[in-house]
């Protein structure tokens, strides 16, 4: 006697398995994991899996002071933390009504730009590591070291720089920083053609990488996919020119595009705009001797500091696509409410559930990296 | 926001040239192996100095800093606890504490936020950043950093402060004033009090260490009320201050602010102007709202229990205030017409309106504070008689007693105490205002009394003939800087280091005075004995010399047999810690046992008031 709704309950086929993939995985970026179902070794539906960083970033904001925030942000995003901390501050700055000096502006942008390169540097290693290729990850994250050490020159800190505060910039350049800007960036410049030659013409990538992954242009903008990985679908838009922030409507830099919108795709755009933040910090270098003035605003004493009530969006382009910050002030001394909308909470879970359907379970990180994921922008 | 798929500018944008078709070949890797001879890019591990910016571990320059927790409150990770270090000072009065900051590395983030706030620049980063310790050291991870960094060694100092990352507000809010021109002819105040928005900007300066706490003598909850002003809560502020001091009109206007001079935010710019806070506060909330906030709290019963006070000054009136609160009786004698004491007879109402103090005065009165003035104990009403009828008395009776030189020619009518001529003034009574006159005394007393010489002279001849010989050199001057300035702008002239030695009196007429330079004021013993250079004589011309260099009680009220009863301690009488005198039922508050101000006077009123408090709850009716 069956009732008549009764259904018998699905049994997978015996050649259908589940995965966990992640969260302790060498093809997964951070503390993140993807529960998939693979019929032999193609994935035949995926999930996002967040939520091993248990922080909540957003909810530790509302109990923090404005200013202490700013120690807090670069965390969202380690590999490139400059676009969380000038997010933020550009929020107060919005809601207080404070003007940031020229200089500051273009310190600003001279860190943003640094932190872009070493992100793409990073992420390149990262990507080559899970085809094999770990040459090009020591190489990347050595370069990366380059930059970090220039971080640690001018900001203080080799990772978390902490250097934007609300108003502007915390510290002056040190003496004859633009000069070793200028080498270093030379240097990497000079690495370039090794990187390609290694990685990106490398045939073990291309062919690892070409057609995995492939997200058409209407998809994208569906999925709410922004920066390289909209870029590669062939649509040129990039926050610093369309929307432009500080000073870069001042400045003169291409939006590289590709067109496949595949793993390679998306890894290739990135790898053109590697020469255009050298382009932008050169023009940078250029201006700032030129630049005088104050490097940051006045503030109130950060102790007693009522940012006046509002709410305001501001949105920057950080290395891995449209970083934007929410923020709401009820007139007190701590926000309201912080919304951090990375472009990771996007690509690391909708884009890469879909992504990873119907591709074989290796190519899984393929995908991932070419997304360049940022776990804690989806755990925020 | 525009449709990024409908622009066709950014279609056609895609300007970069990317080689497709040279995607290289699969030996291509094989082009690295020319690195085989280079420099490996891996380095050896080995310690490598940081940069000169570098935020390492903490150094902290146990000198310069103050232990007031601006770094504690700020660090966003609770990182930073504060230890005392016993063998380090610990001064109040001046603002310091032996509180030092140690500092839990497993919470540091390093975002140097401490170094950035910290009021003395104490508080710095090092560029050292390798710490191991073992599992079984692990609180080795928690660290008391001096000078020398954790370990001992110094490596270096990374991340300091400086102007561009300094956080604190270091100016304070400008006090607007009424020009010279247009105050001296009047006796109207001089200080405007803050705007809004000025007390809203200068209450934010506060990094609420509660220095001024500590220092002020009766330990007013100013970082609270300082904090309450800043939120925008002027009520909230009036009941922190009213925990504490029942003359909040008047010390908001005249108190020494022995809280700034104690505020670490002025130990590298300007203190924050805690004084103009509690008056703007207490200005900017009704009075009747005031009486209602000072009467929380008080008890609803009466406890039977009857206490005189004799002196409706602040002493008085303070433990007074707390007294009736309890739910005692409590009767002041005021010997003058009008309550308030030094307040209202020795304080010019150019500096405290006589309106704002009476609105202390009925704020005291209206919580059942009986006053009974013209009122004068020894004549009106004897001792024996309010031994008789009281519990306890407290005798408040001031400094109402001019001290004088004893230079020869001092006994000239024309010669007067400045207490007697400010009560004068206060009173409205005739005296005959010299054309000239010479001011001896370098306090605050001097000032008060030349600058009132000097409007009313404005008033009646139209110009000002006023000048102050003091003892002391400029840099030791008693009277607070701000009234030696005034002075100067209303066209005072002040002479320092003079010592008086005689007034001239040539055929009953008052000359002048004449003054030697001072050489020292006290001899090797610390002793009061001033040294004179005879040969810089200055004759200082005048139809009439103030005194103005002391002032003592008159203690006659006690009558014979309780002046015998009493120990006294050079002149004034002996009281305990809590103003107990050695008679059962006596306390003694105010300027009469210790002065010198207003607040140390409601310090003095708190702590008889507690005392008697005491004293009755252990004795039977």
């Amino acid at each position: 006697m069956r009732p008549e709704n009764y259904e018998a309950q699905r049994q997978p086929p015996s050649n259908e398995y589940e995965l966990n993939f992640g969260p302790n995985h060498p093809g997964i970026e951070g503390n993140y994991a993807l529960k998939v179902k693979l019929h032999g070794d193609v994935v035949i539906e995926a999930n996002a899996d967040g939520g091993y960083l248990h922080r909540g970033f957003e909810k530790l904001m509302e109990q923090r002071l404005w200013i202490q925030n700013i120690a807090l942000v670069p965390r969202i995003c380690v590999p490139d933390p400059s676009p969380m901390e000038l997010c933020y501050s550009m929020a107060v700055e919005q809601l207080c009504g404070l003007v940031v000096p020229k200089r500051a502006q273009w310190i600003r942008v001279l860190q943003l730009e640094l932190s872009r390169i070493a992100a793409h540097l990073f992420t390149f290693g990262g990507h080559a590591a899970t085809t094999g290729m770990y040459s090009t990850m020591y190489w990347g994250v050595t370069d990366r070291d380059l930059l970090l050490d220039l971080f640690e020159e001018f900001t203080g800190g080799r990772v978390y720089s902490i250097y934007n505060i609300p108003g502007g910039v915390r510290r002056e350049l040190p003496p004859g920083f633009l000069q070793r800007v200028t080498e270093t960036l030379d240097y990497i410049e000079s690495r370039l053609p090794d990187y390609d030659n290694l990685f990106f013409k490398n045939q073990v990538f291309v062919r690892r990488a070409k057609g995995v992954g492939v997200m058409t242009r209407e998809q994208a903008l569906a999925w709410g996919v922004t920066g390289p990985n909209l870029r590669a679908t062939g649509l040129a838009f990039d926050v610093r020119r369309d929307d432009p922030y500080q000073v870069y409507d001042q400045l003169e830099f291409e939006i590289p595009t590709e067109e496949s919108g595949d793993a390679w795709a998306r890894t290739l755009v990135r790898r053109h705009e590697l020469m255009e933040s050298i382009r932008i910090l050169r023009q940078v270098i250029d201006a700032l001797p030129d630049i005088h003035g104050s490097i940051r605003a006045p503030i109130p004493n950060p102790l007693a500091w009522n940012v006046p009530a509002g709410e305001t969006y501001t949105r920057v382009e950080s290395s891995k696509g449209e970083l934007c910050y929410y923020v709401v002030s009820d007139g007190g001394p701590k926000p309201y409410r912080v919304h951090v909308r990375g472009p990771s909470s996007m690509h690391a879970v909708q884009v890469l559930e879909k992504l990873a359907i119907g591709s074989r379970i290796e190519d899984i990180a393929q995908t991932m990296f070419s997304l360049d994921a940022c776990p804690p922008e989806v755990d925020r | 926001m525009k449709d990024p798929t409908q622009n066709s500018k950014l279609k056609t944008q895609n300007s970069v040239l990317i080689e497709h078709s040279d995607s290289g070949s699969i030996l291509s890797p094989l082009k690295a192996l020319q690195f085989l001879a280079r420099k490996p890019v891996t380095v050896p591990l080995e310690p490598r100095p940081a940069a000169a910016n570098y935020r390492g571990f903490h150094l902290n320059d146990n000198e310069k800093c103050i232990g007031c927790s601006s770094c504690q409150k700020v660090c966003d990770n609770a990182a930073i606890t504060m230890v005392k270090v016993p063998h380090l000072p610990e001064d109040p009065v001046n603002g310091i504490r032996n509180l030092r900051p140690a500092i839990d590395y497993g919470r540091c983030c390093w975002c140097a936020l401490c170094v950035d706030i910290c009021p003395t620049s104490a508080i710095s980063l090092s560029r050292e950043y390798v710490h191991i310790c073992t599992q079984e050291e692990i609180d080795s991870y928690f660290i008391l950093p001096d000078e020398t960094g954790i370990h001992g060694e110094f490596y270096g100092q990374g991340w300091q402060k400086s102007v561009d990352s300094d956080l604190l507000d270091l100016e304070r809010q400008p006090m607007a004033e009424v020009e010279p021109a247009a105050r001296i002819d009047n006796f109207d105040e001089i200080v405007n009090g803050y705007t809004d928005q000025q007390a809203l900007i200068e209450a934010s300066r506060c990094v609420q260490c509660g220095m001024c706490h500590d220092a002020c003598p009766t330990h007013m909850d100013a970082p609270e009320y300082i904090r309450a002003i800043w939120q925008g809560k002027p009520e909230e502020a009036v009941r922190w201050i009213y925990q504490s001091n029942p003359f909040s009109h008047v010390c908001g206007r005249v108190c020494t602010h022995r809280c700034e001079d104690a505020c670490s935010i002025g130990r590298r710019g300007q203190p924050v102007s805690i004084r103009w806070l509690k008056r703007y506060a207490m200005d900017s909330v009704d009075h009747q709202r005031v009486k209602e906030i000072a009467a929380e709290g008080k008890v609803d019963y009466l406890s039977g229990r009857r206490i005189a006070v004799i002196g409706a000054g602040p002493a008085g009136l303070t433990a007074a205030y707390d007294l009736v609160r309890k739910g005692h009786e409590v009767s002041v004698f005021e010997a003058r017409s009008h309550a308030g004491g030094m307040p209202r007879y020795g304080i010019p109402e150019y500096r405290l309106p006589y309106e704002i103090l009476d609105r202390d005065i009925d704020v005291i009165t209206s919580l059942g504070v009986k006053i009974q003035t013209n009122t004068r104990v020894g004549n009106d009403i004897g001792m024996d008689q309010l031994q008789a009828d009281f519990d306890a008395v407290v005798l408040a009776i001031g400094l109402h007693l001019g001290r004088s030189t004893r230079i020869p020619g001092a006994e000239h009518k024309q010669v007067s105490k400045a207490v007697d001529l400010l009560r004068n003034i206060t009173d409205g009574e005739k005296f005959k205002l010299p054309k000239q006159a010479v001011v001896i005394g370098g306090g605050n007393v001097a000032m008060d009394i030349a600058r009132s010489i000097a409007r009313l002279q404005k008033q009646r001849f139209g110009e000002v003939k006023v000048t102050v010989t003091a003892l002391e050199d400029k840099a030791h001057f008693l009277a607070d800087p701000v009234e030696i300035k005034e002075c100067s702008e209303e066209g005072i002239e002040i002479f320092d280091a003079r010592g008086p030695q005689e007034c001239i009196v040539e055929k009953g007429q008052l000359k002048g005075l004449r003054t030697w330079k001072v050489r020292s004021i006290f001899d090797e013993q610390g002793r009061f004995a001033p040294a004179y250079d005879e040969s810089d004589e200055l004759v200082h011309e005048g139809d009439m010399i103030i005194e103005a260099i002391g002032q003592m009680s008159d203690v006659s009220i006690l009558g014979e047999q309780l002046t015998e009863e009493l120990e006294w301690n050079r002149g004034r009488i002996q009281v305990d810690d809590n103003g107990h005198t050695s008679v059962d039922w006596l306390w003694a508050a105010g300027d009469c046992v210790k002065g010198p101000d207003v607040v140390h006077a409601v310090a003095d009123g708190h702590r008889v008031a507690a005392s008697i408090e005491r004293w009755l709850s252990g004795r039977q009716k």
